[in-house]
């Protein structure tokens, strides 16, 4: 898909009627396509470049790119920078805003300021808990929770004021996302949660790596029970294992990672236990895509970035759309396989 | 004490009954409060609510109690605070992500608000970040204020 009102790149796109930001992200979903974000983990460097060269690998294969907050607590470059860097060369990002490391204060302060450096999409996360980083002997701010920083998001965009009252002079716009874990306790109540952040302003929500379509199944039909399929637009956290081990390793040691059983026992079968982690997550995006009320997947490949391309082609769910990416338009070669 | 603030859960439906029947007596008392002085009385208040729901819900005195919305199990006592919900990191057992051996506050908190008459109605109501200023004092007071002098509510430090 070309838009005909492409800017040049760093200059944000018309805001449509109906949508509330100038971003690519929210212009795919609303036109209805499967959307493909994925996930960039910042790196551990002042150089702009490690950051170019990360999102380089996504190139035709993803709608908008995640900069993580310090994910899993640890220390990197932050998703401000991440993304600001992003958007000077047109990258749609997702900016991640944790709870955990900053107060109400630096965090209006960066919603206006991602806005001003043209991010149009941030996603509203409570953030890991810092014993489990690289820094425990950090102070955990936790100001806000994700539904509260939610709402301020929205005030900020909608009724142009800060959560004090006193007026912005500009509002930033922005599409709020927000993310769900379908898959771990208290499971009967996971649908009722979503409801109150898209009553707090979650125009979209990513979810944590979902590996149980039968759970996530059940989550979906809570879901539509309470009437919000309509209302946002849910994308299923997907992601490749390379080993059985490491699958094991992350079900016992990252916070709400439920892997099923059958799953390890799969990837521990197979010859090539790689190979059938990206077949996997295949499976799982082909699977997600007819579940009603799923708008797309968010592909975290923590450390195999590149496994991102394979993944999105084999699961064929583009259908032939070239998601943006810098000189795609200027691409001759690339231009075989746009459709409109 | 976790192993009372557990009962408290347990018993959400009465304690939510009692606290009701406390609100509508403390509310009667306000022109006696405004006598004396809401001032005078936010010491030994909040020296109350410190050790009756210290002892009961491990009370953290953050000034706004919404023990009522969260089915009697204090969010102030999640290690990230929140106070709309669990984040997704809790454990297949239904224990904290920071705190393996302690019950999520808001697997608790589901819980004990299906025992409340209208709790799980109320859980669903976004709460409002916490006012740090309130920290430390009573909570029954601001109730009473907000209830019967409800343009004075702000409080200043």
């Amino acid at each position: 898909m070309i838009f005909q009102d492409e800017p040049v790149p760093g200059y944000p796109l018309p805001i449509l009627p109906g949508h509330t930001s100038p971003g690519r992200l929210e212009r795919v979903l609303r036109a209805g396509h499967f959307a493909i974000t994925t996930e960039l983990a910042p790196p551990d460097s002042a150089d702009p470049e490690d950051v170019y060269k990360r999102a380089r690998v996504f190139d035709g294969y993803a709608d908008a790119i995640n900069a993580t907050d310090g994910s899993g607590a640890n220390c990197h470059m932050s998703s401000l920078a991440v993304c600001a860097l992003l958007t000077r060369i047109g990258y749609a990002p997702v900016m991640q805003i944790s709870c955990r490391d900053k107060n109400r204060i630096a965090i209006q302060g960066d919603i206006l300021g991602g806005a001003a450096m043209g991010v149009c999409n941030m996603l509203c996360l409570s953030g890991d808990g810092v014993q489990s980083g690289d820094h425990p002997q950090a102070k955990p701010v936790f100001d806000l929770d994700s539904l509260s920083l939610l709402e301020i998001g929205r005030t900020l965009r909608d009724e142009q004021r800060f959560q004090s009252g006193r007026k912005l002079t500009s509002a930033p716009r922005v599409f709020f996302g927000a993310a769900e874990n379908p898959t771990v306790p208290p499971l009967e109540h996971r649908a009722m949660r979503l409801a109150k952040k898209v009553a707090a302003g979650a125009q979209f929500i990513q979810t944590q790596y979902v590996y149980d379509m039968a759970r996530f199944r059940d989550f979906m039909r809570g879901v539509e029970d309470l009437g919000l399929l309509d209302k946002v637009f849910i994308l299923v956290g997907v992601g490749p294992f390379k080993t059985a081990k490491g699958a094991e390793w992350m079900r016992n040691n990252v916070p709400g990672m439920h892997v099923p059983d059958e799953m390890i026992k799969r990837l521990a079968g197979a010859k090539d236990q790689a190979a059938e982690g990206r077949q996997v997550c295949v499976d799982l995006i082909q699977e997600a895509r007819t579940i009603k009320g799923v708008h797309g997947v968010h592909i975290m490949a923590y450390r195999q970035e590149e496994t991102v391309a394979e993944i999105v082609q084999r699961s064929g769910v583009l259908q032939g759309r070239v998601p943006w990416y810098p000189d795609r338009d200027k691409n001759s070669e690339s231009s075989d396989r746009k459709t409109s | 004490m976790y192993s009372v603030r557990l009962w408290s859960v347990r018993h959400a439906g009465g304690l939510n009954r009692f606290y009701n029947g406390l609100e509508s007596l403390l509310v009667a008392l306000a022109p006696v409060f405004r006598a004396i002085g809401y001032q005078r009385l936010e010491r030994p208040f909040a020296f109350l609510e410190r050790n009756v729901k210290g002892l009961l819900f491990d009370c953290k005195m953050c000034g706004q109690c919404v023990l009522s919305s969260t089915g009697m199990s204090c969010s102030m006592n999640c290690p990230k605070n929140l106070r709309n919900g669990p984040c997704g990191g809790v454990r297949a057992n239904g224990h904290c992500e920071v705190k393996p051996e302690m019950r999520c506050v808001w697997v608790e908190g589901w819980t004990g608000a299906g025992r409340i008459k209208g709790g799980l109605d109320k859980i669903r109501v976004v709460q409002q970040p916490v006012d740090r200023r309130l920290e430390g004092r009573s909570s029954w007071l601001k109730v009473v204020r907000e209830r019967t002098d409800p343009p004075k509510a702000e409080v200043k430090k």
